[in-house]
């Protein structure tokens, strides 16, 4: 009945509330710097050096930042989910913290790839919003980060709480293959991915730069938001705690 | 050992259903009085009413089954009940699926299967043809265990939460959607004249997906609830 | 007696309410024909104690060892009845789904226990509380014969007779080897196994 002694294995020597605090604290003022340097060339890049799209005009530069945002939705909701996991089977404080800390920033990326997707499908296709597969499971997965958050604030034990948030995150995480392989699944409206591991791109080059600058920068942007949420939600939880106390925010 | 635990559990929920009537039909007094919304609200043509018939029963369906489930642990979770059935067959996860399991039985045959008996008769009021109403009494067989499954699923996570009704609407209904979809999907098809297989084929796999791992999620979440 | 093998035994056991850690470092063990009278002030435990040990919760450290073989009772708190059912549907429920006894004889030698043969046809809500418990504590009588019982409140809204019932079947499962481990708030009247006071406060070390 006894826990594994996690503690004792190197790898999870920042697992630890303090040492994460401390160490979050140092690397987030980086992670800004960096997020912006990387958004500030991935725009820059995509608005100025990028040519022109011959079918689409410029309505098309909107990708730079919808690709981008789609991309991290659905990534950060498996990284929510695993970390979930990981605090419930393994009885991690952390990890289930860091979980909740994720949530509001993939409901974010999820609500500006929906909105980002409406502004770019106006001037294309005609129309803010269509029903097919990959625009309604991009919903539903905003819906999921909402019923997620609601879920582990309405209960007040903060242990079962990450729990039952563990188990819907990962009954959740059915949706994400679901919109990723919804275009290639149904013919629908959709456009098919541009970018797959196997093959090579079908854009040109400095699209294709400045789509990856702008995710990277989504990423160091990410982390730095989601270090920040955490570092708050241990002071909050470990507010009782001496080793809070001696350290300056 | 876990057969005593189901038919324990369904035969207390069916004779405790059997003594409160009145209670066991308000989700179908709900289905009736919403679906009877529609004509009033969109027009009586007949037309309009048969394009939107599938989607709005179907969706009707849906909400009637949530608004049932939420009270699917509460009662026993308040009285002790609940406790002493996780208790069975020596406290082993066992006991818990064995409960997921007959909870979401007893929700489907005390709400599910009167809204598929129901169903032909709303179908007739919006004018769908004879077979459109055999698309959507096969479409909810297969449909509203998946609600209830779901549903069970929901009751758990949200066991004794506040406003645990709505938060359980707000998580379980993203997952229901692709049911949703497929099931009123099948029934328009059949109404336009095209075939409804892919429909079906779809709406079974993800009752047998559904049949298979919501219960042991569930049996997990009443876990969660109980310690 | 201590030599015999345990009905329960924990080891450095410890339990956590939400982020509170109730107690730590508890050690106990239960024996065979043993009655074990947990005392403990408000707050400190001793339900959550039972419930770990019932099996309903994990502890937060520790082992729990239950001897082989032994089945399990809880009676907690709670009744665990509903109103709508008879008392003899509710005896029947409970034994049904715990896989006691679930022949008629024994079931009216339950129920003529604890004064109820006469009430077995009502619904539960139409009986006082004091009744609610006697239907609760009734399943004790269908349980297996060497059942570690463990009693949250039993007395609880108990009368005399009702009192002196129980007290007779705590007398007669400890003499054929049961075990039990109750709480009890009000002092016991049973003499006889004399019932071992264990004080959570000091079994824990915290």
């Amino acid at each position: 009945m006894t826990r594994p002694m996690l503690a004792n294995l190197r790898l999870f020597t920042f697992a630890s509330p303090p040492r994460f605090y401390v160490l979050a604290g140092r690397l987030v003022p980086w992670l800004w710097v960096v997020a912006a340097v990387l958004a500030g060339a991935g725009l820059w890049v995509g608005f100025f050096q990028a040519p022109t799209d011959a079918t689409q005009g410029d309505a098309y530069r909107i990708i730079f930042i919808h690709v981008p945002a789609a991309w991290m939705s659905m990534l950060l909701y498996m990284v929510m989910a695993f970390w979930a996991a990981i605090g419930w089977a393994f009885n991690a404080r952390l990890a289930s913290m860091v979980a909740r800390a994720i949530a509001p920033t993939g409901a974010m990326f999820t609500f500006a790839a929906l909105w980002s997707g409406a502004l770019w499908g106006k001037p294309t296709w005609g129309t803010w919003w269509v029903w097919d597969a990959r625009l309604t499971s991009e919903l539903i997965l905003l819906f999921l980060y909402l019923g997620y958050m609601a879920l582990v604030n309405a209960i007040d034990d903060t242990r079962r709480a990450d729990q039952a948030g563990a188990l819907l995150a990962v009954i959740g995480s059915v949706n994400v293959p679901i919109i990723y392989f919804s275009v290639k699944w149904w013919n629908t409206l959709h456009q098919g991915a541009t970018i797959s591991a196997t093959t090579a791109p079908k854009m040109v080059a400095t699209m294709l730069t400045a789509m990856l600058l702008m995710t990277l920068a989504c990423w160091a942007y990410g982390f730095a938001v989601v270090f920040t949420r955490t570092r708050a939600i241990i002071a909050e939880r470990e507010r009782d705690a001496k080793w809070l106390n001696g350290v300056s925010s | 050992m876990t057969a005593p635990v189901f038919s324990a559990v369904l035969g207390r929920d069916l004779r405790l259903a059997a003594r409160r009537r009145v209670d066991a039909l308000l989700p179908l007094a709900f289905f009736a009085v919403a679906v009877s919304l529609f004509p009033l609200g969109v027009g009586p043509e007949p037309n309009t009413l048969r394009q939107i018939a599938p989607g709005v029963l179907w969706v009707c369906a849906l909400l009637a089954a949530m608004l049932s489930v939420t009270q699917l642990f509460a009662a026993d979770q308040a009285d002790g009940s609940l406790e002493q059935m996780m208790l069975a067959s020596g406290a082993g996860s066992a006991s818990a699926l064995s409960v997921a399991i007959a909870k979401a039985v007893s929700h489907w045959l005390l709400t599910g299967l009167p809204l598929l008996v129901v169903a032909p008769l709303f179908g007739v009021m919006f004018d769908l043809s004879g077979r459109s109403i055999a698309a959507l009494c096969a479409s909810l067989a297969l449909g509203t265990p998946i609600l209830s499954l779901l549903g069970s699923l929901g009751a758990a996570l949200t066991l004794g939460v506040r406003n645990g009704g709505v938060l359980l609407i707000l998580l379980i209904v993203p997952l229901c959607i692709p049911a949703l979809i497929f099931g009123s999907g099948a029934v328009s098809a059949v109404e336009s004249g095209a075939s409804a297989r892919g429909h079906f084929s779809l709406l079974g796999a993800l009752f047998i997906a559904t049949a298979l791992l919501a219960p042991l999620a569930t049996a997990a979440a009443l876990r969660i609830a109980t310690e | 007696m201590t030599d015999s093998p345990s009905a329960v035994a924990a080891t450095d056991l410890a339990c956590r309410r939400g982020e509170r850690v109730l107690f730590s470092g508890l050690n106990l063990a239960v024996h065979p024909g043993e009655i074990v009278w947990l005392r403990g002030a408000n707050g400190q435990g001793k339900t959550s104690l039972l419930r770990l040990l019932a099996g309903l919760a994990r502890p937060a450290a520790g082992r729990i060892e239950h001897g082989l073989g032994r089945e399990r009772v809880y009676v907690g708190h709670a009744n665990a009845l509903k109103d709508d059912l008879t008392v003899a549907e509710s005896l029947m429920f409970l034994s049904r789904l715990h896989g006691f006894d679930t022949r008629a004889e024994a079931h009216e030698a339950a129920l003529r226990r604890f004064g109820l043969w006469s009430r077995r046809l009502a619904p539960v809500r139409t009986l006082s509380q004091g009744q609610r418990r006697r239907v609760a504590l009734s399943r004790l009588c269908t349980a297996p014969a060497t059942a570690l019982w463990l009693l949250d409140e039993p007395f609880d809204a108990l009368d005399a007779e009702g009192v002196a019932a129980l007290n007779l079947l705590l007398a007669e499962h400890a003499a054929r080897g049961g075990s039990v481990l109750l709480t009890s708030h009000v002092a016991l009247s049973l003499s006889s196994p004399e019932p071992i006071v264990l004080s959570l406060g000091e079994a824990a070390a915290a």
